[in-house]
């Protein structure tokens, strides 16, 4: 029995990283938005590793932040350890890594999202998804309640058609023992979208009292960070630490003798999982000549005893994975409370979407998250807000925000997976955008903030509050760039006493602080007439300064980059009747629809020289529009 | 499509030369300049006997082929005139097309023409794109053989080195909670120097071989301000280099590539020189007199609206007796502080010139292409401008990577110089085609052994 249960603008489907998101940003740029999830147990769920940020994840909450989303304030009320990583690699790599207190990151979201105004949180599966004329028309509950609504973003994370394995055991579930959503993955085929099969792993999680830490290596959280959003003060908090420990020959020798009975090895499973997120069997097997591997152990939370093990993902039976755990230093004794398992599940394949994270031929259906062959909470997250965002401007009527590589790690996310598709789940990596120095985390305000506050997420006073930070940053920069520093004593003394030659005339502070040996804050006692300004003002400055030859010289390659992003590939381009294009790249093409010829430039199997083609092709087509 | 126009045979004195025209207005255009000893209309597959004229003045005795549509090179009408040879005489046939209302052929554009009318299949068209691909010039076939032999199994080696070492730095970083590698400047130093050998080797292979010829170097020298950076940008076309109106903002110098009609220039874009105290700047003078002193062809700029200084002189003098030319900048200012005749002694091109307004510019293009218009470097050779392609490449590559170990030496962090070790990876990858982004992935993770 099916019931009307109301008209509503857009629903979201799934509370994961990425259905918060989206669902927080819908209600907030005005519309009245639903959001479903299977159990209201698990909204924000952390059902792998308990920490948020790390290289390059970092930067998306930064940029999630900056773009007004929630991730970044959630885990800075939640963290119980946080760090700087990466702080002698360079400015643009430095990246924020917390543990998170796995419960009340959930807690604080789910509150979060109750209090949101137009936004209402429902228990429920959905299980069909409705279209009138090619277009969103309703979605229906697994009870019958049926919502309309004008757009809908499916954010199901690895719940379709989830199913786990532990050694000979498998079953039908989501992660943590959830149900899995068993009848949406055949909606969405029935739509004609296509999907695929992905698999992941998580690792056992186990009893604090049962390991003996004095056998670790401790690992300690950083004092003196900043919080992830640019609106928090982290507060002084008791940091919890983490453990390191290794593997040995033993650990391996176990899993070798018992690979016959992991599911992976013996084929049931179909899913691709992963190359840079290996079970641990998988490690053992591809990297033979490796003596140990680290194994991480890090805690759940506050008011749990559970420790997550890093590094010992597996399928291996349970009995299996108590023995081989039990050979790494400190876990001797060992007690399980979870097994480690794999879970399999379906998601789509995002060369679908477009660049807005809406399907090509369905009107008003959006896709974020681990759906779209995404791992990642970070991943998902960003993908959320923008899922959510671009949802909400086309009911406004307006063009979606489009971050492109050159903006932000958001961008490099999504043209990778839009463009490139994905044939394993697809992680955020610094290396996979081209200009980093750009994409920096401390400037993901300078990048985005003008956005957020365009589309309404950003309120008025944090708008203003950054545009008087951007200014105070420019006006000092300008300030170092007219100041000379004359070859006084004090000044050469400072100099040498630092490591660097004493001048002979004069210079600009600017210069002077290029030096590789000099810091802002060295330069203090020579700078006579130094204002005091906030700390994220200076960190900005320096690295202005400090990189400027660098960033000017990733800022030109970014000018040649946008030269072919701005060549526009016409929306009813048949690539058939284009001479030339071979068929690998013709079909590719077809595919995809890239947007731009710099999009098309990026496709796999698109050579360089279909894309001269499809130069060609332009200027011709312009030069037969000219001509009429 | 419009009819273009350009000459296909190689400069150089030669017995005849071709001018290749296609196009619907083809013969409209041919019959203004050509008067044939038969006057019958045109058919495909003949030829005509005739004379080139310049209204009353007669400028060749020429044999003209016709070819129609469709059964011709483009599959448009075509014509070709065989003329006596000389780069002077060719010329002014070109130049009397153009008058007419051709256009000037792009480079490979009769290939692109063929292939885009359906008359070239699509292995031939691989080798034709390439070089529209190329931004520079003319037939590339050459290229496409010569990528599958040696020099790109030798740039692979390179990449693959290169590849190896970015991968390491990479992991670092995406991965800082695991030891997996130490990446130590000294290792990467290692790395950086082994290759760049390799490179100059690479280099001197194509110096020494027919294959290829530099692009002229052209240093743009003048004091502080006085425009260097936007004549530089005028050039280019595009605001590339840094131009602001604090003196000596031009630290370091700046090289950029470019193509005028043909002729590919390695304009250098110097430091200001002048004696300063400041050490770092010190360098960069010393620098720029050195460039200059290596180039081929300078170009000193100076600012009308300023009295001769002594930075002035210095520059003066290094241009006597070399192949030069001076730019008396800024006349939009109209504020002459200095005497023109002065720089009578020192080159024998002077122009007036303003970078704002850009007045002066076409004359100055004109000036660099005459004054490099010689047989050896050819506008119209089939070799040259493809592999001039690949040495660009490979000595954008080699300074890419003379700036990470200068950058390293310096103490500047890992992630700085992978900006450097990609740039390499990218010139290298543009002669082999392929990207750095997924190779430095697939390596990482081939490599390493990562994860939860």
């Amino acid at each position: 029995m099916s019931y009307y249960a109301g008209k509503y603008d857009i629903a979201v489907i799934g509370a994961g990283h990425a259905g918060c998101e989206a669902a927080l940003a819908a209600a907030r740029m005005g519309f009245k938005t639903l959001i479903f999830s299977i159990t209201l147990e698990c909204v924000a769920n952390m059902p792998c590793n308990p920490h948020i940020g790390g290289s390059s994840k970092g930067h998306l909450v930064r940029e999630i932040d900056a773009l007004g989303g929630e991730m970044g304030k959630n885990i800075d009320k939640t963290l119980i350890q946080i760090k700087m990583l990466n702080t002698s690699k360079g400015p643009a790599v430095h990246s924020l890594r917390a543990q998170a207190d796995r419960k009340r990151y959930q807690m604080e979201m789910k509150h979060t999202l109750e209090k949101q105004e137009n936004l209402y949180l429902k228990q429920g599966e959905i299980v069909d998804i409705k279209l009138e004329n090619g277009k969103i028309k309703a979605v229906e509950t697994d009870m019958g309640a049926i919502y309309e609504v004008d757009s809908v973003i499916l954010a199901t994370g690895t719940y379709l058609k989830g199913k786990i394995f532990v050694g000979e055991y498998s079953c039908e579930s989501g992660p943590d023992g959830v149900f899995p959503a068993n009848k949406l993955s055949e909606c969405l085929k029935k739509l004609g979208i296509n999907i695929v099969r992905f698999k992941t792993g998580t690792p056992a999680r186990i009893n604090k009292k049962s390991i003996d830490f004095s056998k670790m290596e401790l690992q300690e959280g950083d004092e003196d960070v900043p919080a992830f959003s640019f609106e928090d003060k982290l507060e002084k908090l008791n940091q919890e630490p983490c453990y390191l420990t290794y593997t040995n020959s033993k650990t391996h020798e176990i899993i070798r003798e018992n690979l016959h009975r992991s599911p992976l090895y013996a084929g049931k499973i179909e899913g691709t999982g992963p190359r840079y997120c290996p079970s641990i069997e998988d490690k053992v097997v591809r990297f033979a000549d490796k003596e140990r591997h680290q194994i991480f152990v890090e805690p759940l939370g506050l008011d749990t005893d559970e420790m997550y093990i890093q590094g010992m993902s597996s399928s291996l039976p349970e009995d299996v994975q108590i023995a081989m755990y039990r050979t790494l230093p400190g876990l001797e004794n060992c007690e399980f409370t979870r097994p480690a398992y794999a879970i399999e599940y379906d998601c789509i394949e995002p060369s679908q979407l477009k660049s807005s994270l809406e399907i090509k031929n369905i009107d008003g259906m959006f896709f974020a998250g681990q759906i779209n062959g995404t791992s990642g909470y970070e991943e998902a997250a960003a993908q959320g807000i923008i899922a959510g965002i671009n949802a909400s401007l086309k009911l406004r009527g307006e063009e979606p925000v489009i971050l492109d590589r050159s903006d932000a790690y958001i961008g490099v996310l999504i043209d990778d997976i839009v463009t490139k598709s994905t044939n394993e789940p697809y992680r955020m990596m610094t290396s996979r955008a081209e200009y980093r120095l750009l994409l920096r985390q401390d400037n993901a305000d300078m990048r985005l903030t003008e956005i957020g506050h365009r589309v309404g997420l950003i309120s008025e006073e944090r708008y203003h509050k950054f545009l008087k930070k951007k200014e105070a940053i420019f006006k000092e920069i300008e300030r170092l760039q007219n100041t000379i520093i004359k070859p006084t004593k004090e000044v050469n003394e400072l100099l040498e006493k630092n490591g660097t030659s004493p001048l002979n005339g004069g210079i600009k502070l600017s210069e002077l602080l290029k030096r590789t040996e000099l810091t802002y804050k060295i330069l203090q006692d020579i700078d006579k007439e130094r204002q005091e300004l906030p700390e994220e003002v200076i960190e900005e400055v320096e690295i202005m300064v400090k990189y400027e030859g660098y960033i000017k010289m990733q800022e030109a390659q970014v000018e040649s980059f946008k030269k072919l992003e701005r060549k526009i590939l016409p929306k009813d381009i048949d690539y058939n009747d284009i001479k030339g294009i071979r068929i690998e790249g013709r079909q590719k093409l077809n595919k995809i629809r890239p947007y731009s010829i710099g999009q098309a430039s990026r496709i796999s199997g698109v050579s360089p020289a279909d894309i001269s083609v499809l130069l060609v092709y332009l200027e011709q087509r312009k030069y037969k529009k000219d001509e009429e | 499509m419009s009819t273009i126009v350009a000459i296909s045979t190689a400069p150089g004195i030669g017995g005849i030369g071709i001018i290749r025209m296609s196009g619907k207005d083809c013969f409209k255009i041919l019959n203004k300049i050509f008067k044939p000893i038969n006057n019958s209309t045109e058919k495909g597959y003949t030829i005509k006997y005739g004379k080139i004229f310049d209204g009353e003045e007669i400028i060749d005795e020429v044999l003209v082929s016709y070819f129609l549509e469709p059964k011709s090179y483009t599959t448009e009408n075509m014509c070709e005139i065989n003329s006596h040879g000389g780069n002077i005489i060719m010329k002014k046939i070109l130049d009397l097309c153009l008058k007419n209302g051709a256009e000037l052929a792009e480079p490979g554009e009769f290939t692109k023409r063929a292939f885009l009318n359906g008359r070239i299949d699509l292995t031939q068209a691989e080798a034709v794109i390439d070089i529209i691909n190329s931004k520079t010039d003319k037939e590339a076939e050459a290229s496409v053989n010569q990528l599958e032999g040696n020099l790109s199994k030798k740039i692979k080696e390179i990449r693959e080195d290169l590849i190896a070492g970015l991968a390491d730095i990479e992991v670092t970083i995406d991965y800082p909670e695991y030891d997996e590698v130490e990446v130590t400047n000294n290792k990467i130093i290692k790395m950086l120097e082994k290759n760049e050998n390799k490179l100059n080797k690479l280099e001197q292979a194509f110096t020494n071989g027919k294959i290829l010829r530099e692009g002229i170097k052209t240093a743009i020298i003048g004091r502080p301000n006085a425009g260097k950076s936007s004549l530089l940008n005028l050039l280019l076309n595009e605001e590339r280099a840094i131009v602001t109106d604090v003196e000596g903002t031009t630290r370091d110098t700046i090289e950029e590539y470019i193509t005028l009609d043909g002729i590919p220039f390695k304009v250098v874009d110097t430091a200001g020189i002048r004696e300063t105290e400041d050490t770092v700047e010190k360098i960069g003078v010393k620098k720029a007199i050195e460039i200059a002193n290596k180039s081929d062809l300078i170009i000193a700029i100076f600012d009308i609206s300023k009295e001769i200084n002594d930075e002035d002189k210095n520059i003066l003098n290094i241009l006597k007796n070399r192949n030069s030319i001076i730019l008396l900048n800024k006349i939009d200012l109209n504020n002459y502080l200095i005497n023109e005749e002065l720089f009578k002694e020192y080159s024998e091109n002077i122009i007036k010139i303003s970078t704002k307004t850009q007045e002066g510019i076409e004359d100055l293009i004109q000036v660099m292409k005459k004054l490099t218009q010689t047989d050896e470097i050819n506008v119209d050779g089939e070799n040259i401008v493809i592999n001039s392609r690949h040495k660009i490449s490979v000595v954008k590559a080699k300074e890419s990577l003379k700036k990470a170990i200068e950058t390293l030496e310096a103490g500047m962090p890992i992630d700085v110089i992978s900006i450097y070790i990609k740039e390499i990876l990218e010139e290298l990858g543009k002669i082999t085609g392929e990207s750095v982004t997924d190779d430095v992935i697939s390596e990482i993770f081939a490599k390493f052994c990562l994860g939860k």
